[in-house]
């Protein structure tokens, strides 16, 4: 009897709490409306809000390459499973056309779609959740008069239970904190609203910090590097692989121009979001670039020093001459280098059309070898209808082993980090496509190779 | 070191870290690939290895060791011509000239591994070979066509186009 009781008690239980994590989960939908005129938006704030979305990269994962600009149907694969971008066009049927602003704040600020459904934090509200009613009124303002597009994106392709969107709540539960911005008293107003940009919109965490087993990122090692479609997104923080030590000028110059002398050009992913970044006004590129620089703290007298040097001697030209008798591969790294790498990166040609002096890469420093291999295989496509800077790829010419030669070369004559051990692996994984890569001409607002042509109207 | 290029194999005696552009037209003299930058950016020396389209400007021959090389020589005689060949003389696609042996090989490899490649294939893949002369359409044209020579090729053994 006594056990029955129990049981009564402990299926009470279970439905009080699944009744209670329902009431916890449960969103209410947000009445449709009808998609409103172009009018009734002021022409200045649609122009403001078409800046906020550029620093928001919007267009990168809800654009289809060589599709229509908001229209989503990108596919974007998660270690749990592949989630394909919304449409954020006004189209009312497959868009966001019915949602009023009071669904889009929502959204923003806690990852909550219109009719009530938890959103997939692929969709980075744990940073747009930052965002101030203002900007998000602008960014609702522009994105309600783009053109209304038809497209339904395919079915995520996610398992059970993932597929339950009410399972969201346990995880924003765990990991997600809503609130707009709030600014830190000790720090001046540049430092804020950069940290407003990094941190909200410009959602750089979501590519420059870790993530957790459960794809959350990890407060404690905020902006201490990540990945990036592919790419690993080097750390901001003290541990920036950089050999020359970047300060808030330089960050500045190189989010600013998409290049700096000492550092070289953006590539992958980065090379869109500084192409996206030229839309905003010098004020705030020097806000990001204040509190980027605050995060990246006071380098160490040593570290300082050595890259005071290392300065020096890039004034006096390439390093060439000993690499005949480099034995890390027998030779055959340095004579690749040599035969195929040379005429680019020592011809004296300065940045960015001339390829970067390797003493200099954060690439060839880096921990791992993804971004190396990533730009031998691939290089960097010519931008559509204007200059850049370009790097042929060597994917149809160096085997595997080759590039390993060659990476081997790279590290040991142009770096003081030990070799790399996986290069082989890793390059067969990204050549047979196990790991995706995305490649980006360094303009980024094409999105090349593949998505020449995405119409951004 | 040996090098195969158009299926027969030539000894080299060339610096290993020599550009597969030099020891075509000054050792072999195969001189349909040309030198436009020797940077990797107008594709005039673009020739085939194992079916790919390479710049030969920046492939020093020591990565070549075993490997098949292709080049317009390759694709036929003035006497039989190739369907690639074939159809940039039908079509008259050239102005200056300076560029087609280059569109030539990247258009036959793309065509070689997807017959039916789409137009807009065609151009994308295309794009890192410069025209100066403004040849593109005719070029395009070209490739077109040879699309379909290509196709008909392969379906009468008998042409003096030898078998990829
Ligand atoms: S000569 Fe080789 S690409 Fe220009
Ligand atoms: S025909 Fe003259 S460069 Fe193309």
């Amino acid at each position: 009897m006594k056990f029955g009781r129990f049981l009564t008690g402990l299926g009470a239980l279970i439905v009080v709490g699944v009744a209670g994590v329902f009431v916890y989960a449960w969103r209410p939908e947000i009445a449709p409306i009808k998609p409103p005129e172009r009018a009734s938006f002021d022409q200045a704030l649609i122009e403001h809000g078409a800046k906020l979305a550029a620093v928001g990269n919007c267009t990168a994962c809800h654009t289809n390459p060589g599709g229509k600009s908001f229209a989503g149907g990108l596919t974007i694969p998660t270690p749990f499973g592949t989630i394909y971008s919304s449409n954020i066009t006004p189209d009312a049927e497959t868009g966001i056309g019915t949602w009023s602003e009071a669904a889009f704040q929502r959204a923003m600020r806690d990852g909550v779609g219109r009719k009530g459904e938890h959103l997939y934090p692929a969709f980075p509200y744990d940073h747009f959740t930052n965002v101030s009613d203002d900007d998000n009124r602008a960014l609702y303002a522009f994105l309600m008069t783009r053109q209304p597009v038809k497209a339904t994106p395919p079915p995520n392709e996610l398992p059970f239970p993932l597929n339950v969107r009410l399972v969201l709540a346990g995880w924003k539960m765990l990991f997600f904190r809503d609130g707009a911005y709030q600014a830190d008293a000790g720090q001046n107003e540049e430092w804020n609203r950069g940290a407003y940009l990094v941190n909200g919109l410009g959602h750089c965490g979501a590519c420059h910090t870790p993530r957790n087993s459960l794809g959350a990122e990890k407060v404690s090692l905020h902006l201490a590097g990540g990945e990036a479609e592919g790419w690993s997104a080097f750390a901001l923080n003290g541990s920036s692989p950089a050999p020359v030590v970047w300060d808030k000028d330089s960050l500045y110059t190189y989010l600013r121009q998409g290049w700096h002398p000492d550092h070289g050009v953006a590539n992958g992913p980065m090379g869109e979001v500084t192409g996206n970044l030229g839309l905003l006004p010098d004020s705030d590129i020097r806000a990001m670039s204040t509190y980027i620089a605050s995060i990246m703290g006071e380098p160490s007298a040593e570290r300082r020093a050595k890259s005071d040097k290392l300065l020096e001697e890039i004034k006096s030209g390439p390093i060439t001459s000993a690499i005949s008798n480099d034995p890390s591969s027998g030779g055959k790294g340095a004579a690749i280098y040599k035969a195929a790498c040379a005429a680019c990166h020592e011809n004296g040609r300065p940045q960015p059309f001339g390829g970067l002096d390797l003493r200099l890469s954060s690439t060839v420093h880096a921990p791992d070898a993804q971004n190396a291999i990533n730009m031998v295989l691939y290089g960097l496509p010519a931008a559509n209808g204007r200059t850049s800077a370009i790097m042929p790829g060597f994917a149809d010419v160096l085997t595997n082993d080759q590039l390993n030669d060659l990476l081997g070369h790279l590290r040991q004559h142009f770096t003081d980090q030990p070799a790399w051990t996986d290069v082989v692996q890793r390059a067969a994984d990204t050549r047979n496509g196990k790991y995706h890569v995305s490649v980006r001409p360094s303009d980024g607002i094409e999105r090349g190779p593949s998505n020449i042509g995405a119409e951004d109207q | 070191m040996k090098l195969n290029v158009n299926g027969s194999t030539h000894e080299v005696d060339a610096d290993p870290a020599t550009p597969l552009l030099y020891v075509l037209r000054n050792d072999l003299e195969l001189n349909a690939a040309k030198f436009g930058c020797g940077l990797g950016q107008c594709g005039a020396c673009t020739v085939m290895v194992d079916g790919k389209a390479i710049f030969s400007c920046l492939t020093p021959i020591l990565l070549l060791e075993g490997r098949e090389i292709k080049t317009v020589e390759g694709l036929g005689t003035i006497d039989s011509p190739g369907p690639m060949q074939q159809a940039f003389i039908e079509e008259q696609a050239a102005q200056c000239g300076y560029c087609i042996p280059g569109m030539m090989m990247r258009a036959q490899a793309l065509l070689q591994s997807k017959p039916d490649a789409s137009d807009a294939e065609i151009q994308v893949t295309l794009e890192p070979n410069l025209c100066r002369c403004g040849t593109h359409l005719r070029i395009l044209k070209a490739v077109k066509r040879a699309r379909e020579l290509m196709k008909t090729a392969a379906m009468t053994p008998a042409s003096g186009e030898r078998k990829v």
